[in-house]
């Protein structure tokens, strides 16, 4: 393994031609695109070993990262979790129910104590936005975004935009549809951060009560009409209804938003024939999305997006790491 | 006691005065003259300017239940910094102030530990539950000076109107935290691209713009005293205008901060640019500079609202409202409305000293007139200074404008005729 190793630290420094710009991820409005197409590279190192058998490699060998997560999830923190561990990391997840911050301990004061514990990662959801940035000021360890209320979700951004990368190859001038639920959706705001960097045009369609006015000002065009919007995309990212984030009834049934936004076979067949239909998860079955489009269309890529995530925080834990060093 | 300030520049704007002169102090009150003796303290004036002690009408000072944050001596002692020698402070406090013992709470603890003059403010509804009108009659009698449910609009409009007719027979005014509680729920900061780009709850400009709207209408109906707290977008100064221009019996107030900062100083999550109402835009800045200018607003005061270290090392959603004041507001309506040309510098003044007096019924303050209490304000007008943390005076730190540079800096706080503060 060892001799290994050394060759793929050579391959990756090869690729990896520029430094990480701080010592976190906390959200991709931080990154440039030279930056995003660094990220793209190495995650596309990280993918290709990860298809091979045996493919853990020590990158990674004493070092300590823990999750900590205020919020349900499923995929990122296994994602998480499976990127570590594939370089050789220590994994600790600390489940909010049975840890201190139930007898009132303070974000910072949490922060700090695993800090003493000497972890090089702390990988933070959080239910407030912001909540990272307090971590990443008050402390050294990498403070990795796994998603902050209403605000970023850096690594799904980044694993959208890398598993549109592979199918399109190229950003200029593609256009991706994100549908849905955009006011409460961090995953959207990262995918607008990412995909305009890097060129391709973003359009959002949803009820208006879901769509922030203000989202225009990021270059991305406004559509309430998913007939309408869904006739030009390449690549349609399908957001889920966040019904936990809303404190009032944005529209009016369930009945209703599904006629009007859901995506079925019929709308389908407006779209370009080779569209790209992608839904970060976890999926409401029946309101946003059919279930006949995710079993039986061609390209519905949801389970290609869940392993680009192991690749993508592959490589955002490496170049984190490069960093520090 | 006989002070003696010779050569300054003395700025009183009632008496309309941008003279070097010679002030004389006996006692508490600002004399003509009298003949020198070895018992006068003199004080050279040379280079500096001297204006009426500042007057803020709106401010926090924690006590009773929150001395944690802020005490009368450490928030008086603060003021004095800044060169404020009375101040008005809200109700909102724990018990709130809505009866007599709690006003003759705060009134001893002022007598034994306040270090400049302090007027309370008392509630205009029992508990500021918004429900019923508060012994009003008892309140004035106690020493409050004006009521308020600040923090908190008066919701129920009919409640509202009750206590405007109710303040009439006692020539009080009613200050008025004017916010659509339903529009602006959840929201912690302006709405706009800032809010959106962060993912945190905005709070629309209507949410203040439909309550003034409404509380003018009801000062229309009732014809009482209405002054309108912390305005802080271009639609409430457009709308006190009009209701000005209609004979309403409106004055208004708005804070530095209100036209100094945009939500820019939200980024980062910083939550000392995190204060209710919100920071807004540049067109909102633009319109209060405007609404001062014209004189649609009256008064300028700071909104002092001190809140732990801890509190505000928070997540920027659960940290509360509120950033202190007193210690910048002189230096920041010198550079902001002055420097710019926004306001001449006895305009400036005025809207912290003679307005106020004016709007409050306060008797011999406000002006350097011969006759009046001596509550006096010494500027050095050359003096550069960093505002440091460890500088502040308040026992709270929550200023967004840490480490900012200003120009000029009092250095003397006359009350009464006893120097409070002195550098």
């Amino acid at each position: 393994m060892g001799s290994k190793n050394i060759n793929e630290l050579l391959n990756i420094d090869k690729i990896y031609n520029g430094c990480f710009p701080c010592k976190d991820l906390l959200g991709l409005e931080l990154l440039d695109k030279r930056t995003l197409q660094t990220i793209l590279r190495v995650a596309a190192y990280f993918k290709q070993a990860l298809v091979k058998p045996n493919h853990k490699s020590s990158i990674l060998d004493g070092k300590t990262l823990i999750t900590l997560f205020y919020e349900p999830s499923t995929r990122t923190r296994i994602s998480f979790e499976l990127a570590a561990k594939k370089l050789s990391a220590d994994v600790i997840n600390i489940a909010i129910n049975t840890s201190s911050i139930t007898k009132g301990e303070n974000l910072i004061d949490t922060g700090k104590t695993l800090e003493a514990m000497k972890a090089d990662y702390i990988i933070l959801r959080h239910y407030f936005s912001g909540a990272p940035n307090i971590l990443a000021k008050y402390l050294t360890t990498s403070i990795i975004n796994a998603g902050d209320g209403e605000h970023e979700h850096p690594t799904q951004g980044l694993l959208d935009l890398y598993t549109i990368y592979e199918y399109k190859k190229d950003f200029s001038n593609l256009k991706v549809l994100l549908v849905g639920d955009i006011l409460h959706s961090r995953v959207a705001k990262s995918n607008i951060w990412a995909l305009t960097k890097m060129g391709a045009q973003v359009s959002v369609v949803g009820p208006p009560t879901l769509v922030p006015c203000y989202i225009k000002n990021l270059g991305v065009k406004v559509y309430y009409n998913f007939d309408e919007a869904i006739i030009q995309a390449d690549v349609i990212n399908m957001l889920r209804i966040q019904f936990e984030r809303q404190q009032e009834n944005f529209f009016p049934s369930i009945r209703e938003y599904v006629k009007l936004y859901q995506l079925t076979k019929q709308r389908l067949l407006l779209a370009n024939p080779n569209v790209l239909v992608m839904h970060p998860g976890p999926m409401n079955r029946g309101i946003e999305i059919s279930s006949d489009v995710i079993e039986e269309y061609h390209n519905t890529v949801v389970n290609k997006q869940v392993t680009n995530g192991i690749a993508i925080r592959m490589a955002i834990l490496y170049l984190l790491n490069k960093r520090r060093c | 006691m006989q002070i003696y300030i010779k050569n300054i520049r003395v700025i009183d704007p009632i008496q309309n005065k941008d003279n070097i002169e010679n002030i004389f102090i006996k006692n508490d009150y600002i004399v003509s003259r009298f003949t020198m003796n070895n018992n006068v303290q003199v004080i050279d004036g040379t280079d500096k300017i001297a204006i009426p002690g500042l007057i803020d009408i709106h401010s926090h000072l924690r006590t009773p239940g929150e001395e944690t944050k802020e005490t009368i001596h450490s928030g008086t002692k603060s003021a004095a910094a800044g060169g404020i020698t009375t101040v008005l402070c809200m109700p909102n406090t724990n018990p709130v102030i809505d009866n007599v013992q709690t006003v003759k709470f705060i009134l001893t603890k002022v007598k034994n530990e306040g270090i400049i003059n302090v007027l309370p403010v008392g509630c205009a509804t029992q508990g500021s539950a918004g429900n019923v009108v508060a012994e009003i009659g008892h309140l004035k009698d106690a020493g409050v000076i004006a009521i308020s449910d600040d923090g908190l609009p008066i919701t129920n409009t009919r409640v509202m109107r009750c206590v405007l007719e109710y303040t009439k027979m006692f020539n009080i005014p009613l200050i008025t935290h004017s916010e659509d509680l339903e529009l602006s729920k959840y929201g912690v900061m302006n709405e706009g691209l800032n809010s959106t780009i962060l993912g945190l709850k905005g709070i629309p400009n209507q949410a203040e713009d439909i309550m003034v709207s409404r509380d003018i209408m009801l000062a229309e109906l009732t014809g009482a005293h209405l002054h309108i707290a912390h305005v802080s977008t271009a639609g409430s100064v457009n709308l006190i205008r009009q209701a000005k221009k209609k004979g309403i019996y409106i004055t208004a107030e708005t804070c530095p901060h209100y036209f100094t900062l945009t939500d820019d100083a939200v980024k980062c999550f910083n939550t000392n640019a995190k204060v209710n109402p919100p920071l807004r835009t540049k067109a909102d800045i633009d319109a209060i500079k405007h609404g001062l200018a014209d004189g649609t607003i009256d008064c300028i005061c700071t909104d002092h609202a001190p809140h732990t270290i801890d509190d505000k090392n928070k997540e920027f959603e659960i940290a509360p409202f509120g950033i202190i004041g007193f210690e910048t507001v002189l230096n920041l309506v010198l550079e902001e409305l002055v420097d710019k040309g926004i306001l001449s510098l006895s305009q400036a003044i005025a809207k912290m000293t003679c307005n106020p007096a004016k709007i409050f019924h306060l008797t011999k303050r406000g002006s350097l007139t011969v006759g009046n209490k001596a509550d006096i304000t010494i500027i050095n007008p050359k003096l550069l200074y960093t505002f440091n943390k460890r500088d502040i005076h308040s026992k709270s730190k929550n200023s967004p404008f840490i480490g900012r540079k200003f120009k000029g800096k009092v250095v003397m706080t006359i009350v009464s005729g006893n120097i409070v503060h002195n550098i």
